[in-house]
């Protein structure tokens, strides 16, 4: 639907005559982790010019099989056959040199430089370095990727930044492009541009590997769909032949429960968090300053806040914490009481408990262990301390009460965090904080990582912990998350906040809107104040 | 064939004790080649240098005596290295306590009936926390590195200690020479046991050990250290505040430094003088890592860097060694320990040249 009406642009890849041979063949893929083997036995075609979309749910394998394509990790057995030719990839640079091109999920860009700087760096041929600039322009201009090459990288939204990546990849010519979860940091609006470009790149012959769990993308975009579980590959098919509830099932092997959100929102229920012109200026560099935040969420409610990421979600997510203070006691207030000044302590006395996005090193202390990890939040509100000595036992028997209570399948208290899944330790810790009865429970990116069958077990406990009576709001840049779970959703943009609308009436156009709608991103700013 | 260092996926209890016996065993290893090198009968050398010292006349007495501000001091900085907080600097912190505890003693020269010494605990933990106070002022107000400002106050601490000396607390009666007065008996450690040099100091380490043992195992002081150490966002999240624990940690650092300098005025050598600061503030250092940062860990680990200074004193006398074995060993030491360390997080793999069986 893109590609009608415009003009081919006729840049055939080196001229390369459109045999119907694979473009590269994985058999038997073996690789092993410590502990897990991320790699077993799989096996891959992809053709020229397909759109290849490699499924599955985090910790399926996929990650892992695509550095191998890429060089960056070799496998403990198996062959990379590449145009006919047993070839083994040492290195991303040996990749890049076959015509292998990869953005990744996070960008590797300097801020501080601009366009033009960052992609130079990227590229090691001294010929291609010349003529750099008027070469972004005509690429980026032929594929629909538009870039000024002499903007810094910081005042560009994260959708320009993954065009840069991605012209990075198309000025050495690539035969295969891998794209790792390309639009979980667009909008929705993006995204069509993005699908658009990436039609037009396979219908001249490149082709492309897509990665993603976002089963309608797959479903628009690709035409071959390998699934993957557990590190092997569980099936192959026609994606648009396929129903996402299909797709899905073969995905995460089992039928999804869906959440019961059978509640009815009560308008008549008291304020339990009340935020009142929240403005922070942020100590990082290049982090979003929040700007006259306004919110409020009943006691039974959940307040989803959408937005694409580095739009001041972490920033409000250490106010609401109290990792950063706000500058009126009043700005923020919990069950009436004014807490803008208390700090995380003083937040969780007053009914406050917050699930970070970043596990490890910030909800969690890897190398300790879940008795520690559970006394890290709990100590306060479960009365583990007692005139400042540690009470082992009631703090063991604490952290079993959150293993059983939200099945997190470890050993026991004193496994240490780090011996944990990604998705285990986010029950751990969603677990850890909602045991706390707390009556405001602000989450970050509850299911971030998390497989899908933890992901529904969380959200059934959010949803539970609302029918307690709890405020909760969710930050989460997964809109299907807010909309599935969330009764109202509000959007962050450039350190400012929507206004809150019920899920009910909310499209998902009036949301993408929002997301983008404020022109630019607050790194500009932060520059124009430096 | 080539060796690969492959990571572990938890670390490894085994080498987490096993690493500093290990190193102890190379060090050994090592030295025993110096020896040879150095045209000394290795075994004999090591004999005099590690086992003599042991089996002389009160030679368990004199370890536990040189160990104690050893131990003192590395219990003080294992609690600030757990939070993250590198003092180096305890050499000035424990002179400092040894001058604010020689003020006390001179200033009550007269005194003769009360145990002046109880009053020189208290000034000398002072003095080494005065010392410690300023890198954690300038650590918590300006962000200056606490590992430079607390290593160069150690300098002006000597010169501090220097001053005194040839200046205004000088001997009226030692014949010209640059140190004060010999503290009276009232402003002495009590002697303990008879026939040694076993006094109260020794004592003193021994319950700082189990009091800094309880303190990070049992207390939620202790466990925010531990949290500031491994995960700083992580404690800004549980709500520690990383200010008040750098305090902390150079407060108690400083203080227990301050104390083993008091100790050691009052105690064997009885009087302040220029040959005070033998570098106990930098071996502890390199005890708190031999102990695992673990009160109990740094006891025995004391022990041996204090065996290092009595063996180091015997090889000068019995195989006229220069004095410069005893720092020699405990680098050579440090340096085998930091190696080993890599151990507990990865393993070694031995790979066949052929990388891969197709």
């Amino acid at each position: 639907m893109a590609l009608t009406g415009q003009r081919e642009a006729g840049r055939m890849p080196g001229g390369q005559p459109l045999v119907r041979s694979p473009l590269l063949i994985l058999s038997g893929i073996v690789k092993q982790f410590p502990g897990c083997l991320a790699n077993d036995h799989v096996d891959l075609a992809i053709m020229p010019g397909e759109i290849h979309a490699l499924l599955g749910e985090n910790g399926a394998g996929k990650s892992t099989l695509v550095k191998i394509i890429y060089g960056v990790q070799q496998p403990d057995a198996g062959e990379i056959v590449w145009q006919g030719t047993s070839t083994v990839i040492g290195s991303p640079s040996m990749a890049r040199n076959l015509g292998i091109g990869m953005v990744f999920q996070h960008f590797s860009l300097f801020e501080a430089l601009t366009v033009a700087e960052n992609i130079a760096l990227g590229i090691n041929d001294k010929k291609l370095r010349k003529d750099l600039t008027a070469r972004i322009v005509e690429v980026s201009g032929a594929y629909g990727l538009p870039l000024d090459p002499h903007r810094a990288v910081h005042d560009l939204s994260v959708g320009e930044r993954q065009r840069i990546e991605i012209v990075r990849c198309l000025l050495q010519k690539p035969k295969l492009l891998i794209m790792d979860e390309p639009t979980s940091v667009l909008t929705p609006q993006e995204v069509e541009k993005l699908f658009a470009t990436l039609r037009r790149l396979a219908a001249e012959g490149c082709a492309i590997l897509y990665i993603s769990h976002k089963l309608d993308e797959i479903r628009a975009l690709c035409e071959k769909a390998t699934i993957m579980r557990l590190g092997r590959v569980v099936a192959e098919c026609d994606p648009r032949q396929e129903s996402a509830k299909r797709l899905a099932e073969m995905m995460i092997g089992t039928s999804l429960k869906a959440p019961v959100h059978g509640r009815q929102a009560d308008e008549g229920a008291a304020t339990r968090l009340s935020v009142r012109n929240l403005n922070i200026k942020s100590d990082q560099q290049f982090g979003t300053d929040l700007k006259g935040i306004s919110f409020e969420v009943k006691a039974g409610e959940i307040l989803g806040i959408g937005g694409i990421a580095g739009n001041g979600q972490n920033e409000l997510m250490a106010a609401l914490s109290g990792e950063t203070l706000a500058e009126e006691p009043g700005t923020i207030s919990l069950d009436g009481v004014a807490v803008g000044k208390l700090g995380p302590d003083g937040r969780r006395a007053s009914g406050g408990c917050f699930v970070p996005e970043e596990r490890n090193g910030h909800g969690a202390v890897r190398d300790m262990t879940l008795a520690e990890n559970a006394l890290l939040s709990g100590y306060r509100r479960r009365g583990l301390v007692q005139i400042g000595v540690i009470d082992d036992s009631r703090t063991t028997t604490f952290a079993g009460e959150v293993i059983r209570g939200f099945d997190v399948r470890t050993t026991g208290p004193k496994a240490e965090a780090r011996s944990l899944s990604g998705g285990n330790l986010q029950k751990f810790i969603v677990g850890r904080e909602i045991l706390q009865k707390p009556a405001l429970l602000v989450v970050a990116q509850p299911t971030w990582g998390v497989d899908a069958g933890a992901a529904s077990a969380i959200h059934q406990a959010l949803l539970d912990l609302a029918a307690q009576g709890a405020a909760i709001v969710i930050i989460s840049q997964d809109l299907d998350e807010i909309m599935s779970i969330a009764d109202r959703i509000a959007v962050i943009a450039g350190g400012r906040l929507s206004p809150a609308m019920p899920v009910a009436s909310a499209t998902v156009e009036e949301i993408g809107r929002l997301m983008g709608g404020i022109p630019i991103t607050a790194g500009a700013e932060a520059s124009d104040a430096a | 064939m080539r060796l690969e260092i492959v990571p572990r996926g938890e670390r490894s209890r085994l080498w987490a004790y096993g690493s500093p016996i290990l190193a102890i065993a190379l060090t050994l290893l090592t030295t025993l080649m110096i020896f040879a090198v150095l045209g000394k009968d290795p075994l004999e050398s090591l004999r005099v240098m590690w086992i003599d010292p042991l089996t002389a006349r009160r030679g368990i007495s004199e370890l536990f005596v040189k160990g104690a501000p050893i131990i003192m001091i590395a219990v003080g900085l294992s609690l600030g290295f757990r939070a993250n907080v590198w003092n180096i600097g305890a050499e000035g912190q424990y002179v400092m306590g040894a001058i604010f505890a020689t003020g006390v003693a001179l200033y009550f020269y007269d005194v003769e009936t009360f145990p002046v010494w109880v009053l020189m605990i208290p000034a000398g933990i002072l003095g080494g926390m005065v010392w410690g106070a300023i890198p954690a002022f300038l650590k918590t107000q300006f962000n200056a590195s606490e590992i430079l400002t607390s290593l160069m106050l150690t300098y002006v601490a000597n010169l501090a200690l220097l001053y005194l000396v040839v200046g205004p607390w000088k001997d009226p009666e030692g014949y010209g020479f640059p140190q004060t007065r010999l503290l009276t008996a009232a402003a002495s450690s009590p002697h303990l046991i008879p026939g040694t040099r076993i006094h109260l100091g020794v004592v003193a380490a021994v319950i700082i050990v189990i009091l800094g043992w309880f303190l990070l195992s049992k207390s939620l002081l202790g466990f925010k250290l531990k949290v500031a150490g491994q995960a700083p966002r992580a404690a800004a999240y549980a709500g520690f505040s990383t200010k008040s624990l750098t305090w902390l940690s150079l407060l108690v650092g400083g203080g227990l430094s301050g104390l083993a300098g008091m100790f050691e005025v009052a105690g064997p050598i009885g009087q302040l003088t220029p040959a005070l600061p033998t570098g106990y503030g930098f071996t502890a250092i390199i005890v708190a890592f031999l102990g695992r940062l673990h009160p109990v860990g740094v006891f025995f680990g004391g022990l041996v860097l204090a065996l290092s200074y009595l063996g180091g004193e015997k090889a000068q006398i019995a195989l006229g060694l220069p004095a410069a074995v005893t720092k020699i060993n405990q680098g050579i030491l440090l340096f085998y320990l930091l190696g080993c360390d890599l151990l507990i997080r990865y393993r070694l793999r031995v790979v066949p040249s052929k990388r891969r069986a197709a």
